[in-house]
C-alpha cells in the first residue's frame, strides 16, 4: 500500500515535468495553427521551418557558438585548472573564488556587466561578443570538473615522468592529460549544454541582430503562437536526447572496461 | 611542477570579462548620470522609493513561495530516489533529468500554451462544462513557472545526502522505539539539513533573479527586480538606476548566500 503510494506520488511528479514538453512536440505536428485542438497530422511545420531563414540561422548560431564557446573554455580551463593545482595557500583559495563568481553571479548580472563592457569598448555586438561571453560563463564548469581529477592523480607521477626522460611538455600531454580527460571532457559538456541552454545572459550581449535560438522563441513567444518554434524545439529536444544517450552508452562502456 | 605561467590567460580572461565589468556596474550606480564623475548616491536612494520597495519585496515573496512548495514537492521525491533500488534509480534520475534537457525558454514557452484561456486545461475543462479560468499572466502562474523549472535543483542535492544515509541510523531508530515520523523529524531530516540548504539556495537564487518567467507567464503585470534591470538598460536607458538595482540583487544573493553557508558547516551538501 506504502510503495504504491510511492509510487503514484512519483507517477504524478513525472506527469507534471513531463505533460508541458509533450504537449509541446504533439502540437509541432498539428495541422492547424491552434495550440489548444488537435486537427490532424501534418509534417507541414516543419516543412515551413526548413524554409524559415530566420530560424535557421539561429539555430546555425546556436551551434556554432556552443561549439566554438565549449572548445575554447576546455581549453583554456583545463590549463588554468593545472595552474590553480599547482599553487598553494590564499593564492589558490582566492583564485578558486574567483572561479566561482560567474556561477553564482545572477545571470542578469553577468549579462548587463558584459553588455556594458562591450558598449564601453566599442566592441562590435553579435556573434563575437556572443562567444565571448559563453566562453566567461562556461570556463568555470571546465576549471571545477578537471580540478578533482588533478586531486585525485598521485603527486609523483609527473616527476616519474619527468625522471623517466619525459620533457614537462610531454609529461603533461602525454601523462597528465590523459589522466584528466574525463573531467574535461565533462566541462566541455556542461559548458556545451549551458552554452545551449543559455537566454539571459545572450540577450544582453547581442546586438545587430544576431540571435541565437534562445532570443528568437523569446521574440516568437511575445508574438504569441507559432507552430514552427514547437517544431525546432522538438528537434533539438531529440537531438540533446539523442547525444546524452550515445555519450551515456560510451561511458558505460569505458567504466565496463574497467 | 611549477608552471605559473599557465595560469596567466585565464587570469586575464577572468579580469577583464568577469571583474573589470562588475566593477563598471559599480561604478555606473556611483556616478551622476550624463557622463560626468561626481559620485552620487541618488540611484540607490531611488531603489527605496515605495514603488521599487514594492517591486523587490515582490521578488523575494514569489521566490520565497516557489522555494517552499519546490521544498514540499521535493523531499518526498528525493526520498523516493534515495530509498528505490540500486537498478531502478538510475533510470528514475534519468527521467528526471530528461527535461531540462528541453531548453529552458521552451519550458517557460510550453506552459503558456497550457494555461491560457483557449489552452489546452481550459479546453479540457470545457469538456465537463466548467467555464474557462483565467490563470495565464497571475501570480500563480509565475510560482508555477518557478516551481517547474526549478524543481530538479531541490530534488539533487537532497537525493545526494539521503543516499549517502547510514541505513543502520534508521534500523537503530526503529530499535530503540521512535515511530517512522520521530525517526524522520529527529534522525532522517537534521542528516539531510545541509543538502536542503543547497537545494534552497539553488532554486531561490535563480528565481529571485529571474526576468523571463514573469515576462511570459506573468505577461508584465509582475514586475520583479530582474525585470525593472532589464527596463533600465534596454528601454529607459538609466544606467545609473539599473546598476545601483544590479549591485543590491548581487546583495541580496550574496547575503541570502553567506547566511545558508554559515548555516551550513557540513560540507556534505556541496553546492554542486
Amino acid at each position: 500500500m506504502k510503495a504504491a503510494m510511492k509510487k503514484a506520488y512519483l507517477w504524478l511528479i513525472f506527469i507534471f515535468l513531463y505533460a508541458p514538453i509533450l504537449v509541446l512536440v504533439l502540437f509541432s505536428f498539428n495541422t492547424s495553427k491552434s495550440r489548444a485542438s488537435w486537427e490532424g497530422f501534418s509534417l507541414k511545420w516543419y516543412i515551413e521551418l526548413f524554409q524559415d531563414r530566420a530560424i535557421m540561422t539561429a539555430l546555425g548560431n546556436t551551434v556554432l557558438i556552443a561549439v566554438v564557446s565549449a572548445l575554447a573554455a576546455a581549453v583554456v580551463g583545463t590549463i588554468a585548472a593545472i595552474g590553480i593545482y599547482n599553487l598553494k595557500g590564499w593564492r589558490k583559495n582566492f583564485i578558486i573564488n574567483v572561479t566561482y563568481l560567474p556561477i553564482l553571479n545572477p545571470d542578469i548580472v553577468t549579462g548587463i556587466s558584459m553588455m556594458i563592457l562591450f558598449i564601453a569598448l566599442s566592441f562590435p555586438r553579435g556573434l563575437a561578443s556572443l562567444i565571448i561571453a559563453h566562453i566567461t560563463f562556461g570556463l568555470p564548469y571546465v576549471v571545477i570538473s578537471v580540478l578533482p581529477k588533478l586531486a585525485q592523480l598521485d603527486p609523483q607521477i609527473f616527476d616519474a615522468a619527468l625522471d623517466l626522460g619525459a620533457t614537462p611538455r610531454e609529461a603533461y600531454t602525454k601523462v597528465i592529460l590523459p589522466q584528466v580527460l574525463p573531467g574535461v571532457f565533462t566541462g566541455f559538456l556542461l559548458a556545451f549544454t549551458m552554452s545551449v541552454d543559455d537566454f539571459v545572459v545572450s540577450f544582453f550581449v547581442t546586438g545587430n541582430g544576431v540571435e541565437n535560438l534562445a532570443i528568437s522563441i523569446y521574440s516568437m513567444a511575445r508574438r504569441g503562437i507559432n507552430p514552427k518554434i514547437n517544431a525546432v524545439l522538438t528537434l533539438l529536444f531529440a537531438a540533446v536526447v539523442a547525444m546524452m544517450y550515445l555519450i551515456q552508452r560510451r561511458l558505460r562502456k569505458s567504466t565496463a572496461d574497467i | 611542477m611549477k608552471r605559473n605561467w599557465s595560469l596567466y590567460p585565464y587570469i586575464l580572461w577572468m579580469v577583464v570579462f568577469t571583474i573589470v565589468p562588475i566593477l563598471m556596474v559599480l561604478y555606473y550606480s556611483l556616478v551622476e548620470a550624463g557622463g560626468g564623475f561626481s559620485l552620487t548616491l541618488s540611484h540607490y536612494a531611488r531603489v527605496f522609493e515605495p514603488l521599487y520597495l514594492s517591486v523587490i519585496w515582490r521578488s523575494i515573496l514569489l521566490a520565497l513561495v516557489s522555494t517552499v512548495i519546490c521544498l514540499l514537492l521535493g523531499y518526498p521525491v528525493a526520498m523516493i530516489l534515495a530509498s528505490s533500488p540500486a537498478k531502478q534509480q538510475f533510470s528514475l534520475i534519468v527521467l528526471f533529468v530528461v527535461p531540462m534537457w528541453m531548453n529552458f525558454l521552451a519550458r517557460t514557452y510550453a506552459w503558456m500554451s497550457l494555461l491560457e484561456t483557449n489552452g489546452i486545461i481550459n479546453t479540457f475543462l470545457g469538456f465537463f462544462g466548467i467555464e474557462p479560468l483565467s490563470m495565464l499572466y497571475t501570480s500563480g502562474a509565475v510560482v508555477l513557472g518557478m516551481v517547474y523549472n526549478y524543481l530538479p535543483f531541490m530534488v539533487f542535492p537532497i537525493f545526494t545526502v539521503l543516499r549517502k544515509l547510514d541505513p543502520s541510523l534508521l534500523e537503530a531508530a526503529e530499535d530503540l522505539g521512535a515511530n517512522p515520523l520521530k525517526t524522520f523529524m529527529k534522525v532522517i531530516f537534521p542528516l539531510s539539513l545541509p543538502g536542503v540548504l543547497s537545494g534552497i539556495t539553488m532554486v531561490f537564487m535563480p528565481a529571485v533573479t529571474t526576468f523571463v518567467i514573469s515576462q511570459l507567464l506573468g505577461g508584465g503585470q509582475f514586475t520583479l527586480i530582474g525585470n525593472l534591470i532589464q527596463q533600465q538598460y534596454l528601454r529607459t536607458y538609466d544606467w545609473g538606476f539599473g546598476s545601483s538595482l544590479s549591485i543590491i540583487l548581487m546583495i541580496i544573493i550574496l547575503l541570502s548566500m553567506g547566511l545558508i553557508s554559515r548555516s551550513n558547516t557540513n560540507e556534505e551538501g556541496g553546492i554542486l
